[in-house]
């Protein structure tokens, strides 16, 4: 939403080593094609993705942009919005100076199809092609490891087949899953990952087949976007309360786009019911915000903007500003440039550690 | 609190025994179905009976209940708080089942029980109408039929429907309630239609609780953006038992997403955050705030409104211990607005009464 008139025409001059925790690389169906079984591309052309929603093509929610993308980020070469790589180096790279990128790649790679095997051979196929297309061509950026999150025993054979590619700097799952991703049958996504010594980034979307809010389905693509900020609350309470933390302790959690202003206040609400309610979950050690504390991390965009400027600054302090990385959506419509996003009142070395050491650190940039 | 200062309480819960208390008010039919069919109960799962939070230690009879009768409720809420008036909120899961006829049945009956087992037996109670949202056209019928008794000053519904609030369909019931000046309170809760988190069914009772700020959140957006407060300008809604402190959040976002996305809902033609400001309200307790006191006042802060908060007890659930009604941390110039002056704004049926049935509230 932070897009400048004139951005053209502005000189960037980047004194902190930009990284971007959230750049959607446009993978396309053909892209795909010499990545899967004729087996499997046959079933792609007969039956199409089927991720739990009801539409041959688009989505339940129109969004209020083609492709949700920026209307200038469509490549003058043709093609779709950040399909062409450079192009995305001219207009974002380059001219934010961005170091490094972390690529996580939505539709068509296959999470959450309703078909658990086809879902596999998509993913599979999405990584090949994050490699083949993008990092290998372009050094500034790193792939995620897009598993079918619904299949975990296939999921955890995906990232220990990525494991040692430093190309890779994080599996990758999106937040409306079949179950809260606190449920033992997610926890070889978990277990994977820590083996791997990769944080796990939760980007929100996906279609999680139960109605989009707990109270039913909501109308508006407004409400959709919304009510991300609800699942996460969500699948935050799930890991807490399971004990995702207690038998994975290394695991560190991202969570993509969701937001994070509802954070604080989702942990006070949990540390304060746990008080009465402990003996339920005696498996916990510590209050839950203690978790939230320790295995936790948060992007920035879309970057919540308070009517006075200071309480989203509070909210960070509740967070931790060691605990927020930047990250722009790019190329979509909510897209948050680099230089105007965060609030002015923050100090040089919060922003230095949110625009670049919290992630050189968390995804091992250097 | 100042000693001088003599509270509104706007959730307390009476607990309905059990189902026979209600077979006095509904015909021979439902008598009997409940007899020949074995019902055992309408109590919801929100509020699991021997649930820590469902009702406080000390405030247990023998056999775990509490709130069944006036005379607890009174002696602890009017004697021991020298609270003025209180809103019964009564939660028995009516709104749970899924024939409509019995809904209407049980509905009426227990706005029925509610007048005669405890308005008509303390005069400072007051109460809110519960309402079977399973079939709108009954909803309204009890509203019609509840409202005529001045005492009733609250509309009921729970904060998980089977569709969000703002759909259409269920747009009588907001004209009846802008008709009556009776607000729409939202209370905790859910008739279980849906899984009580997008993500399907959580493995524990906490998370059924914690849920609840989800469902919330959702309502307000639905109100909002289905076009409700242009629709009904005199519409007021209270959130209970909500938490209050995932609101500032909340609205950042969505009036962000708002700004960007206006063209979808042109009727919500200001930020959301100014509607809420204008039409929606929250009982203050429980209150999800930071173990440090200067952060919950700058908590407080962030709702960036003196009016929006509504003193409650919620009693009896336990949500304090001691006779610290008021959640700690408030700054002590918000105590008599959301004691005494918010709810009299809130709800007008209060002022009304006050005159008539001679209560003071100040002394």
């Amino acid at each position: 939403m932070n897009v400048e008139v004139k951005q053209p025409v502005r000189v960037h001059n980047s004194r902190v080593g930009l990284v971007d925790c959230d750049i959607h690389p446009k993978i396309t169906v053909d892209q795909l094609r010499p990545f899967l079984s004729n087996h499997w591309w046959g079933y792609l052309q007969t039956y199409g993705l089927r991720p739990r929603h009801g539409f041959v093509k688009g989505y339940p929610f129109p969004k209020m942009t083609p492709q949700a993308a920026r209307r200038d980020a469509w490549p003058p070469t043709g093609g779709l919005p950040a399909s062409d790589l450079d192009f995305m180096r001219a207009q974002h790279l380059d001219h934010y100076g961005i170091d490094h990128g972390i690529m996580n790649p939505l539709s068509p790679t296959g999470q959450g199809d309703q078909n658990p095997e086809f879902s596999a051979a998509l993913t599979t196929a999405a990584n090949e092609c994050q490699l083949e297309h993008w990092t290998r061509r372009e050094p500034r950026l790193r792939s995620s490891i897009v598993v079918p999150y619904e299949n975990a025993e296939a999921s955890r054979a995906e990232i220990r087949r990525r494991a040692s590619n430093r190309e890779f700097a994080q599996v990758f799952l999106l937040s409306r899953t079949s179950e809260a991703l606190g449920r033992r049958r997610y926890w070889p996504i978990y277990e994977a990952a820590v083996e791997a010594g990769l944080p796990v980034g939760i980007h929100v979307f996906g279609y999680s087949g139960n109605p989009m809010t707990n109270t039913g389905w909501p109308s508006f693509y407004v409400e959709e976007m919304t009510e991300h900020a609800t699942s996460s609350q969500a699948l935050v309470t799930s890991l807490i309360m399971e004990g995702v933390f207690e038998r994975y302790r290394d695991l560190k959690i991202v969570l993509i786009e969701s937001g994070f202003a509802w954070l604080p206040a989702l942990g006070w609400r949990l540390d304060k019911h746990w008080k009465r309610l402990r003996e339920e979950v005696p498996h916990l050690t510590k209050a839950p915000s203690e978790y939230i504390r320790e295995h936790f991390w948060v992007s920035t965009q879309p970057m919540e903007e308070s009517e006075q400027p200071e309480h989203v600054v509070d909210v960070m302090r509740w967070i931790g500003f060691d605990r927020i990385l930047f990250a722009s959506d790019y190329p979509h419509w909510d897209f948050d440039d680099p230089v105007l996003a965060l609030p002015p009142s923050l100090n040089e070395e919060q922003r230095r550690k949110i625009y670049s050491d919290n992630a050189r650190a968390l995804y091992r940039l250097g | 609190m100042s000693a001088e200062l003599r509270a509104i309480d706007c959730d307390v819960h009476p607990t309905v025994p059990d189902l026979k208390a209600l077979l006095p008010y509904v015909d021979p039919f439902w008598r009997d179905q409940v007899e020949e069919r074995g019902i055992p109960s309408l109590e919801s799962i929100s509020y699991p009976p021997n649930a820590p939070i469902t009702a406080r230690p000390d405030w247990r009879s023998k056999n775990g209940q509490a709130a069944v009768d006036v005379t607890q409720l009174s002696g602890q809420v009017f004697d021991r708080w020298r609270t003025s008036l209180a809103i019964c909120n009564c939660l028995y899961g009516v709104q749970l089942v899924f024939s409509e006829d019995m809904a209407r049945a049980f509905t009426r009956a227990l706005n029925d029980w509610i007048v005669k087992q405890w308005l008509d037996r303390d005069p400072r109670l007051r109460a809110s109408i519960v309402v079977p949202m399973q079939n709108i056209e009954y909803a309204v019928d009890e509203i019609e039929r509840c409202a005529q008794d001045r005492r009733f000053v609250q509309i009921l519904v729970l904060a998980m429907q089977e569709t969000p609030l703002g759909r259409r369909h269920y747009w009588p019931v907001y004209a009846a309630a802008e008709r009556h000046g009776l607000p729409i309170g939202i209370h905790a809760g859910s008739n279980y239609r849906n899984p009580v988190t997008s993500l399907g069914w959580p493995s524990y009772y906490i998370e059924d609780y914690a849920s609840q700020s989800q469902g919330f959140q959702s309502q307000v957006a639905s109100l909002i953006c289905e076009g409700v407060f242009a629709k009904y300008p005199g519409l007021k809604v209270v959130l209970i038992e909500s938490g209050v402190t995932w609101l500032p959040g909340f609205l950042w976002r969505f009036s962000k997403f708002w700004r960007g996305l206006r063209t979808e809902v042109p009727w919500v033609d200001r930020s959301p955050a100014e509607i809420v400001r204008d039409h929606i309200r929250l009982t203050v307790q429980p209150l999800d705030a930071p173990t440090a006191s200067g952060d919950v006042e700058r908590a407080i802060d962030h709702l960036r409104s003196d009016d929006i908060l509504l003193f409650a007890s919620d009693f009896p659930h336990w949500q304090f211990d001691g006779d610290d009604t008021m959640p700690a941390g408030i700054p002590a110039a918000l105590h008599r607005k959301i004691l005494v002056d918010n709810p009299l704004a809130t709800y007008h049926r209060l002022s009304g009464a006050t005159h008539t049935d001679g209560c003071r509230l100040f002394e």
